[in-house]
């Protein structure tokens, strides 16, 4: 790893050897940026988790719980599958998982880009606070719940009540929808919403899904505040 | 706070083997993935393992004894003066396992009689179920788990949520012949249910909230429901979180209830079949970089015997 101005090639990090505490805080320490690849992670947890730099990390084969948590402006490509709490609390930058995630992948996110490659279970962008999540295959149940702002974009289907309690945050499946969620509903694609979703499939690298074969849903707003007549959807 | 620690209680592992060369390092791959399950579950430690079938006309009951060390050697010397057919017990630490001459409802009706002493933990034709309260590093050690072979096994590593710890309350939970049940979660309505599952003669050991879910799966197939049959209503007669895996004869079964906040994956290479609750379990087992993996959906009933995986 460099300490000075300049990246060298990517130092090999192999998890056989070194503890993940480790791994972290080296690159929590790093004030330049890195390029790391990190061997053998064999489903531990918490790789790469709170980075805050403009590091490449690359983990070689399946991580499990919470993988490239927190993380700011880094980039972190995961090769295999991912456990629960993919990208969890993602504040910027941007974490790719070539394979599968499980449930809870990029919960509460605030900002930056998750990009699955395959499917994600349930869960997927829960609480979402302004992140943009783009999964290349199919999304479990209650995903997007109480999501707030930030974009979930589904090439595949989506699970039971998609985006129960949804508050701002705007979802895009290009399958078919099991069932919606309380207070989801179907909304008309604008113009706006293709760029938005052309620009997220760029960034997420779809290039076999057109923005215009997906569907849009958002937020009825009646259930932002309490009222009676809506007890029965509480 | 984050969403998925809720996750994290109790560990499940299985293994299904598909050669004879894996068949031998059963012991040693099952305790490998119970290591990497251990601070899911540092309270106590479990194991079913499928091996050795007694003869036809023979079953085989696994034994434990809470009191002091039994004499083992004249359990046997009475097995045999009672059924007319040596038996060496196993010592397995706690436990022993016995192959007797007769059919297992005989075996447990004698060992009630005359060994009061003595809680069956598991009978059958091949079934042998250990377990003890304690950490399960040191559980794997004491048991010498890695000197046992089978066919297949299922393990589980727990963290107490419900009721005490104690070998009692540890699992796997037999549920009838060649059957066990291991659980990772928590029922709700497991007190209402013990007492209706009571009423219909099954007993229950302790006021753990699994066993009630191992008694409905006794009561469930003593009515006729097959295996399937009766893990369908668990969707609709439990209450709570589940990842249930249930050992069989001839393999094994996973049920994870519909809301599914336990976790639980499964892979599959030429050469076995696993699930675990976590991957890292799983990436102990040769060949698993490249394994078939994926998680079992909601509310689904797999199941699978002579490595044959078939979604119901």
């Amino acid at each position: 790893m460099t300490t000075g101005g300049i990246i060298s090639d990517a130092l090999a990090v192999d998890l056989a050897v070194e503890p993940v505490r480790s791994l972290n805080q080296r690159l929590h320490a790093a004030t330049d940026p890195q390029a790391v690849r990190v061997l053998n992670p064999a489903g531990r947890h918490s790789i790469a988790v709170g980075l805050d730099g403009d590091h490449t990390v690359t983990v070689e084969g399946h991580a499990g719980y919470y993988c490239a948590g927190m993380n700011q402006r880094a980039t972190v490509r995961i090769t295999g599958n991912c456990g629960p709490g993919l990208a969890e609390n993602i504040m910027s930058g941007t974490v790719i998982a070539e394979g599968n995630a499980s449930q809870c992948a990029g919960a509460s996110g605030r900002g930056g880009l998750l990009a699955i490659g395959g499917d994600a279970a349930a869960r997927c962008g829960i609480s979402l606070k302004g992140a943009d999540i783009v999964v290349r295959g199919s999304v479990g149940h209650m995903s997007a719940f109480m999501a707030q702002k930030g974009c979930l974009v589904v090439c595949g289907n989506a699970g039971d009540a998609l985006g129960d309690s949804l508050y701002e945050a705007r979802l895009y499946v290009r399958g078919v929808v099991s069932s919606l969620g309380a207070d989801c509903i179907e909304k008309q694609m604008r113009h706006d919403d293709l760029e938005r979703v052309r620009a997220l499939l760029d960034a997420a690298g779809v290039t076999d899904a057109g923005a215009e074969e997906f569907r849009r849903y958002g937020s009825a707003r009646k259930l932002y505040n309490f009222h009676p007549d809506n007890v029965g959807s509480y | 706070m984050s969403w998925v620690t809720l996750g994290r209680m109790c560990g499940i592992a299985g293994l299904y083997t598909k050669t004879p060369a894996l068949q031998e390092r059963l012991g040693e791959l099952l305790a490998g993935m119970l290591g990497q399950l251990a601070f899911r579950g540092p309270d106590s430690a479990g194991v079913a393992f499928y091996r050795e079938p007694a003869p036809m006309g023979s079953c085989k009951v696994s034994l434990h004894c809470a009191g002091s060390t039994p004499a083992w050697d004249q359990l046997g010397f009475d097995i045999e003066q009672a059924f007319g057919a040596p038996c060496t017990p196993e010592v397995r630490a706690t436990h022993a396992t016995c192959v007797i001459a007769a059919s297992a409802e005989e075996a447990q009706e004698w060992i009630a009689e005359t060994h009061p002493e003595l809680t069956v933990m598991s009978a059958g034709r091949s079934i042998e179920i250990f377990k003890e309260a304690g950490p399960p590093s040191e559980f794997s050690r004491r048991f010498e788990l890695r000197q046992l072979d089978g066919t297949h096994a299922l393990g589980h590593t727990r963290m107490a949520t419900e009721s005490r710890v104690s070998t009692a309350h540890s699992h796997p939970f037999w549920t009838g012949l060649d059957l066990c049940l291991v659980h990772n979660g928590s029922l709700s309505n497991h007190n209402l249910l013990r007492r209706r599952l009571a009423r219909e003669g099954i007993r229950f050991q302790t006021d753990n909230d699994s066993e009630v879910a191992a008694g409905y799966l006794t009561w469930r197939l003593r009515e006729g429901w097959s295996l399937d049959e009766a893990l369908e209503g668990c969707l609709s007669d439990l209450d709570g979180f589940y990842t249930f895996a249930v050992g069989t004869a001839d393999g094994f079964a996973v049920l994870r209830d519909p809301i599914a906040c336990k976790p639980a994956v499964m892979a599959e290479t030429d050469d076995w079949v696993a699930i675990a609750s976590e991957y890292r379990a799983i990436a102990q087992l040769p060949g698993a970089e490249d394994a078939a993996m994926w998680e079992p959906e909601p509310g689904r009933v797999y199941s699978w015997e002579s490595a044959v995986v078939a979604a119901v």
